[in-house]
């Protein structure tokens, strides 16, 4: 009997320099876009989620891809592989962007940031980092708009390159306990470079919760001092660390895509809700051509947020139909989930566009039954105090 | 933090317990094991009063942030009440798997299934090998 060989192992998860730590913390660990990462610790995803809404969490989001864009032809290069308009990115500001490939369909959502005139990072996420970079690499040696390559300096940064997130009201008071520079004026979507806990950090306003926050980029061997720095700068107004768990619920609740459930590459940019970040009158980029026809043609399916009218759980995969009460098949939820601060169920889903309308009564079915739903704007939450400027990118 | 095993209740491996009462009927829950699983329960679905139930097969759904978990019958029998607290507070079941976490109450069609469940002992064996 012939005997085949057996298959290969799966690659090892990979673990960020806090791995340890929230082993230590007993945290329980899931395999997360390659990494092993904590999805909640033993204060459980509901306190932890409420721990952001009311105070602040930290987050460790090592396993998020860091990349790095630098020289005189830095600027034109992202505009070819990116569909937000760079050219209006002043040195400390960062942009919500996609990449997209020829045909329009989403790659990757990223955020890129411009910190000093010719230096550029990129945060993409951890599932994509490799393809990514590989990706850009190869649009590296034949870019459009003048680029020229040996103008071009690319490198991915992570590892050691590791990121943290401290989220929430509390936020600002307990980072500035750590860093020199006055952060009241850092306004949302922008970023410095200083010192937190006095380790080399790019410190960005920005995150993936609805609340005032910032994302800590630093060399990763600085990771569990930085940690612990600000969990115990954040002691007495309650810090506590978060895990993946809430912050799905976190980043539900404000309504902003995750890639893979809402984005993939059989999504575009328009169906997402998502055509602010797509800047065709920027000229020649990747994928421009035929997000010039989408838009021309217009979307035939819309991202939309869906509640539940009664209790229960929405999750992906769901299927929602015509009428609360059943019907045909309209699409499926991308994402689902509790929401803690809501106190509901909420999720998002492709729907065809008669079906779009906030208000719009419709059924997703749960395990077999059609249940009462109804499809709402987003975001779900918005924080009630905040500036409009600090109002979460809405993914719909 | 773990909540020592009652040893008045019986256990399924899927982690349900039963309890007698002295009335006769029998009382469903979950294990603390099954809830430090679940982590935070959102919600549960248990049968109305009326509902049968058999050894072995589903009686309802528990709901935690992250999946949904099929609740198995440890006995079976006809429903009598279930606890109306947990539509409010489905928390009770993480907080008090045992006392004000408990689902529904039975009337037991055969007391003989008793015999098919584990006692407290062999139950923290499972639970100890599982780890």
């Amino acid at each position: 009997m012939t005997q085949t060989a057996p298959p290969p192992a799966p690659p090892a998860l990979k673990r960020t320099p806090l791995y340890q730590v929230h082993l230590h913390l007993g945290a329980r660990m899931v395999p997360f876009g390659g990494w092993e990462m904590p999805v909640q610790y033993p204060t459980g995803v509901l306190a932890e989620h409420h721990a952001v809404r009311e105070r602040a969490g930290l987050f460790d989001i090592g396993h998020m891809g860091q990349l790095r864009f630098e020289g005189p032809d830095a600027r034109e290069f992202l505009q070819w592989i990116t569909t937000n308009d760079v050219a209006r990115l002043e040195v400390g500001a960062a942009q919500y962007s996609l990449l997209c490939n020829e045909a329009g369909g989403i790659l990757d959502d990223v955020i890129v940031y411009r910190l000093a005139e010719t230096r550029y990072m990129m945060v993409v996420n951890a599932a994509n980092t490799d393809s990514d970079q590989a990706w850009i690499e190869q649009q590296l040696q034949r870019p459009g708009r003048g680029v020229q390559p040996e103008r071009v300096a690319f490198e991915r940064l992570s590892p050691p390159r590791t990121l943290l997130a401290l989220q929430g009201p509390r936020s600002l008071e307990v980072l500035q306990r750590l860093t020199p520079v006055p952060l009241g004026s850092l306004r949302y979507y922008h970023a410095l470079e200083s010192t937190v806990a006095a380790v080399p950090t790019a410190i960005a306003r920005t995150g993936y919760t609805g609340e005032r926050g910032y994302e800590l980029s630093f060399d990763g061997a600085q990771a569990v001092h930085v940690w612990h720095a600000l969990l115990e700068a954040g002691k007495d107004v309650g810090v506590i660390p978060c895990g993946l768990g809430a912050r799905d619920t976190l980043r539900l609740e404000a309504g902003m895509a995750l890639y893979s459930h809402e984005l993939t590459v059989e999504t575009n940019p328009y169906e997402a809700g998502l055509e602010r970040v797509v800047h065709l009158e920027k000229g020649e980029f990747v994928g421009a051509a035929a997000l010039r026809a989408i838009h021309a043609a217009g979307p035939t399916r819309r991202l939309v947020g869906i509640e539940l009218l009664g209790p229960g759980v929405l999750r992906p995969e769901y299927p929602i139909l015509e009428h609360a009460t059943g019907g045909a098949v309209i699409g499926r939820l991308t994402s689902g989930a509790p929401s803690p601060t809501l106190r509901k169920s909420i999720g998002m889903g492709y729907v065809p566009l008669q079906f779009a309308t906030p208000g719009t009564e419709v059924g997703v079915e749960i395990r077999g039954r059609p249940h009462a739903a109804r499809v709402v704007t987003l975001p779900f939450y918005r924080r009630a105090t905040a500036a409009a400027s600090e109002q979460p990118r809405k993914a719909g | 933090m773990a909540i020592p095993t009652p040893a008045d209740c019986r256990f399924t491996k899927e982690h349900e317990w039963v309890r007698l009462a002295e009335d006769g009927t029998a009382i469903f829950g979950i294990t603390d094991y099954a809830q430090d699983s679940l982590g935070d329960v959102v919600f549960v679905e248990l049968p109305a009063p009326g509902t049968q139930v058999k050894q072995g097969e589903t009686f309802g759904v528990v709901e935690s942030v992250k999946a949904a978990s099929d609740l198995y019958a440890p006995l079976s029998g006809e429903v009598i009440e279930r606890n109306e607290a947990l539509e409010q507070s489905p928390e009770l079941i993480n907080r008090d798997p045992y006392g004000a976490g408990w689902m529904i109450k039975v009337r037991p069609a055969d007391l003989s299934e008793l015999s098919q469940l584990l006692d407290a002992a062999a139950y923290d064996q499972l639970t100890a090998s599982l780890h």
